[in-house]
């Protein structure tokens, strides 16, 4: 057994037997197929798994648009205060008046930072809050009557493909927005879309090429003049904290990704939190419960008849919120500003050194200074040497260094978008350079072992579709017992 | 270390590597500029903040430690007050191997395993969470984490819409609200009706002539949940399959993880989708923020309606066993605005959490634990309800963890109130979510409760009651 679990011995003697509690019917006859293993087995299993798998905490992770920086150990140790795990959501309010008011305090900070002027903690991730950033759409076409018409939501051709689905997932129809040969929104083609149908725009800003979208003002004003709302796609604010904020550019609506710019560990997919904010208008729509403060009292205020409703229970992923809160007192206003200037630094030196391998085109305007992730070609590669934008990848990971995030966004052909950081040292990020133009030699010189990689990792190249194939997937223990070990089978 | 903005040049900190002048005039050289700024000249000088942010001063690590101590401090948690709330997030020993290994660099910071053959680790663990789901549930598939129950009762109300291209669902009286109201927000946009069916207000079990009656070719599905809110189970629910079969719905169970250790499973009374809440296996209290949400299915259509990442077994290059994501088809990053759902981060590592905690717990230990709480439950209710002025339970049905209360002669409120000041946190009042119940509570046990915990309860509460 791995773990004495405690009995109700005492309670027993005053209770019928459990079988005579429940009817036999409702019983489990078949105990679940769980692992029968001692304390020692599960130690060394999950610990031996940690050891296969890249992280930031081992070595550079320059995943565009997902800001793998450092995840401070501090923020570790102030999560697993008791004052935080062992407290109750439902608490009566005069016990929970210290971590309410750190929620209260961390919305307030963060409407300084975006220049908003509510935030809902509430929504777990991005893509949550750019659904309830469409619930709020909703919401405020339906409170003018224009619901019924306003059936569009206008979204890049370079967007994160949450975007589209939470447009679709609230009921609209995606135009999308092509972008320019500048790398940034063609305004003609913007104008040729906004109509009276608009609900409104999604936009991130830097974009996922690592531009500013420099015409963000008459974005605004068109987007505006139609009707709409304009929604921004926080993933890329670590390129601007304290140089701009979305509330300055016209935004009325931004999410944060607390788990990329605010430096809470990414856990291999979750948890992570998105925290929604808001122009004054749209305040009243925002999800129930919101933290308040009257005074002398922290609550939680379920008084909002005009909200969206509620997306989850309780209040937020709230360990995530109090890492991001102590996060933001480590680094401070000049911190964060220098976090911004760094990460914007770091990128342009990488992607200056990066071209110069000559394997690697940069589509978009390459004179052009891109902020803290950047979006290079690997078409040079493939057209002369056989050797694509994943076979790079691939081999970076036998260089011990996570690859950049491949094929995105979609208008690049062979994209590898590059977001170093400001994490980083210097020595790092001159490793990566020199790994890059290894590979780039290699695929030059001995192409065939570029695509052949990884082969130094914990596993060769994975057969991905014989993962998917009807007749061949497995997703379970007792699929896999069933498929590949049929001698296991009890 | 200034941190005031007056010599942006010379500001050291411990997660800047990079910032001294050396190493930033290094780097600017490599690109033939004199000052960062000119990095940002393409942002209209109209729009830049020419103001520090008005956010508090940096702080040292052990300052910033004392600030956030002294204010989490003020908290009165569980460890100084006995709670007996539950209500969707339960009161349940952590065990101590948990901790150890999510705080592991290599579990806690990474990304989401895009890179298969540099995340087999994080893959197969995500594999294993899902296998043990299956296992628990009986069920076929399921995916490596939703959000919560709330968000995965509207995932799978979504994906019945599709299946079955009808627009309403079905759902029992005693839902708990918050998670209705989160399955309104889901199924509201794509013109789909939430219809609430009877329950028996004695047993708890769903009225069987007024779910004929609203059962029709409209109906998506039909979900129920066992145990319910109110924590009472029903133990013959296979009607209630049949009755949603017969008319081409769907059966959706919502579910409380650790009892399946001990009572029957939905997979084998007809559910097509389960969902649940894995905050009890492993994830702690954290007021309310540690979630996870279950979901599986069977059958291969409804497999690939389902949203969320799901990991798969397959082979490498080299004819070894290797794991990845499959069917990446439903998610947005390939299928985009027809994506099944639009979610990307979901709750992994506490999915991780939870594998650890079954795989520590197996079967007999699951099975013990479920024992433990139905034990303590059924005694507490007894208990209470032997009080003068105290119903309970108030549904005539076996209970886990949670339990209704009904008082007689004075508001659930009140009790409360006068409990706290025994340092007892009292149940969740129920007046404002069923007042047909009266003035009811919902009140949890769990193994984290002794009996002199029970017992104590009980004493002050009948000194409240006999003090009005």
């Amino acid at each position: 057994m791995g773990h004495l679990v405690p009995e109700a011995g005492e309670e027993a003697s005053e209770v019928p037997p459990v079988s005579q509690l429940l009817d036999p019917g409702f019983v489990r006859s078949r105990p679940p197929g769980l692992p029968r293993v001692s304390e020692v087995e599960v130690v060394r299993h999950y610990t031996r798994l940690g050891q296969q798998n890249l992280a930031v905490d081992l070595g550079f992770y320059p995943l565009g648009s997902c800001t793998m920086k450092y995840n401070p150990k501090i923020n570790e140790r102030i999560a697993r205060h008791p004052g935080l795990t062992e407290l109750h959501p439902l608490q009566d309010q005069s016990c929970v008046q210290g971590i309410l008011r750190i929620m209260y305090e961390l919305a307030e900070f963060l409407c300084e930072i975006t220049g908003m002027d509510k935030f809902s903690l509430q929504p777990p991730a991005g893509a949550s809050a750019e659904y309830v950033g469409v619930l709020i759409m909703r919401a405020y076409h339906r409170q003018r009557g224009e619901l019924e018409s306003r059936t569009e939501i206008l979204i890049p051709d370079t967007a994160h493909g949450s975007n589209l689905a939470s447009a679709s997932m609230g009921g609209f129809t995606v135009k999308v927005v092509p972008t320019d040969r500048e790398g940034c929104v063609d305004m003609e083609a913007l104008s040729g879309l906004v109509s009276r149908r608009t609900a409104g725009l999604m936009l991130t800003n830097p974009n996922t090429l690592g531009i500013f979208e420099r015409n963000i003002l008459e974005i605004s004003r068109v987007v505006h003049e139609s009707g709409g709302l304009l929604y921004y796609d926080g993933a890329n604010l670590n390129a601007i904290l304290g140089h701009v904020r979305p509330g300055d550019m016209g935004f009325d609506m931004v999410h944060l990704n607390l788990h990329k710019t605010f430096s809470t560990p990414h856990g291999g997919g979750g948890p992570g939190a998105g925290p929604l904010g808001v122009k004054k208008e749209l305040e009243a729509f925002l999800p129930v419960p919101t933290v308040e403060f009257d005074g002398s009292q922290y609550y939680l205020d379920y008084d909002r008849p005009l909200s969206i409703g509620r997306i989850r229970p309780f209040y937020g992923n709230v360990p995530v919120l109090l890492r991001a809160y102590a996060y933001i007192l480590s680094m401070g206003a000049e911190g964060l500003r220098r976090v911004a200037q760094l990460s914007v630094l770091h990128s342009n030196y990488v992607m200056r050194k990066m071209l110069e391998s000559g394997g690697f085109t940069l589509p978009h305007s390459p004179e052009k200074p891109r902020k803290h992730e950047f979006v290079v070609s690997a078409s040079p590669l493939l057209q002369s040497h056989g050797v694509t934008a994943g076979h790079v990848a691939k081999r970076l990971l036998d260089h011990g260094i996570h690859a950049p995030t491949m094929y995105f966004p979609p208008i690049v052909p062979e994209a590898l978008m590059v977001e170093p950081t400001e994490t980083v040292s210097k020595e790092e990020l001159d490793g990566f350079i020199q790994a890059v133009a290894r590979v780039v030699e290699e695929a030059r010189t001995s192409p065939e072992r570029v695509r052949e990689a990884p082969t130094q990792v914990a596993s060769t190249k994975v057969d991905e579709v014989k993962a998917s194939h009807p007749r061949t997937l497995c997703v379970t223990y007792r699929k896999y017992v069933e498929l590949y070990a049929p001698h296991n089978a009890k | 270390m200034r941190g005031d903005g007056t010599d942006a040049e010379d500001f050291e900190h411990p997660y800047l590597p990079t910032s001294s002048p050396n190493i930033v005039g290094e780097m600017l050289a490599a690109l033939g500029l004199d000052s960062i700024e000119q990095l940002f000249v393409d942002v209209p000088t109209s729009i830049r903040l020419s103001r520090p942010l008005r956010i508090p001063r940096m702080r040292s690590e052990f300052e910033l430690l004392r600030h956030i101590q002294g204010l989490l401090n003020m908290n009165r948690t569980t460890q100084s007050i006995k709670s007996f709330l539950g209500a969707g997030c339960w009161p349940h020993y952590v065990p101590a191997v948990i901790g150890e290994i999510i705080a592991r660099g290599e579990f806690l910071t990474p990304y989401t395993p895009y890179q298969p053959e540099a995340s087999q680790g994080l893959l197969q663990a995500f594999f294993e969470y899902q296998s043990m789901v299956c296992e628990l549930t009986a069920m076929e598939y399921a995916n490596c984490s939703l959000h919560d129950w709330g968000s995965a009762l509207g995932e799978a109300a979504r994906m019945a819409v599709r299946e079955t291209r009808r627009r309403k669902i079905l759902v029992p009286h005693f839902i708990s609200p918050e998670r209705r109201a989160v399955l309104q927000t889901y199924v509201e946009p794509i013109g789909c009706r939430v219809v609430e069916v009877g329950q028996s207000y004695s047993t708890g079990r769903v009225d069987i002539e007024d779910l004929k009656e609203k059962m029709d070719g409209d109906v998506a599905a039909l979900y129920i949940e066992n145990p319910s809110y109110l924590g009472f189970f029903d133990q013959a629910p296979e009607p209630l399959a049949e009755e949603a079969h017969r008319h081409g719905a769907l059966f959706i169970v919502g579910v409380e993880p650790i009892s399946l250790g001990l009572v029957k499973p939905p997979g084998e009374y007809g559910a097509d989708i389960v969902v649940g809440e894995g905050q009890p296996l492993g994830l702690g209290l954290n007021f309310g923020g540690s979630l996870l949400g279950i979901i599986a299915c069977r059958g291969e259509s409804l497999l690939r309606q389902m949203p969320g990442r799901i990991v798969g077994v397959t082979t490498s290059k080299d004819g070894e066993r290797a794991l990845t994501l499959v069917l990446q088809a439903r998610e947005q990053h390939i299928r985009r605005e027809r994506a099944t759902s639009n979610i990307t981060t979901n709750e992994a590592l506490n999915a991780v959490a939870a594998a650890i905690y079954l795989a520590l717990l197996g079967p007999t230990g699951l099975r013990k634990l479920a024992e433990t709480i139905l034990i303590k439950t059924t005694y507490a209710a007894k208990l209470l309800g032997s009080i003068r002025g105290v119903e309970a339970p108030i549904f005539r049905a076996p209970h886990f963890k949670d339990f209704t209360v009904r008082f007689t002669k004075t508001s659930a409120q009140e009790v409360n109130r006068r409990l706290l000041a025994h340092g007892i946190q009292g149940g969740k009042p129920l007046r404002g979510e069923f007042p047909e119940l009266g003035e009811a509570a919902l009140y949890c046990v769990t193994e984290v409760h002794s009996k002199a915990d029970i017992d104590e309860l009980a004493q002050r509460l009948e000194e409240v009651l006999a003090h009005p």
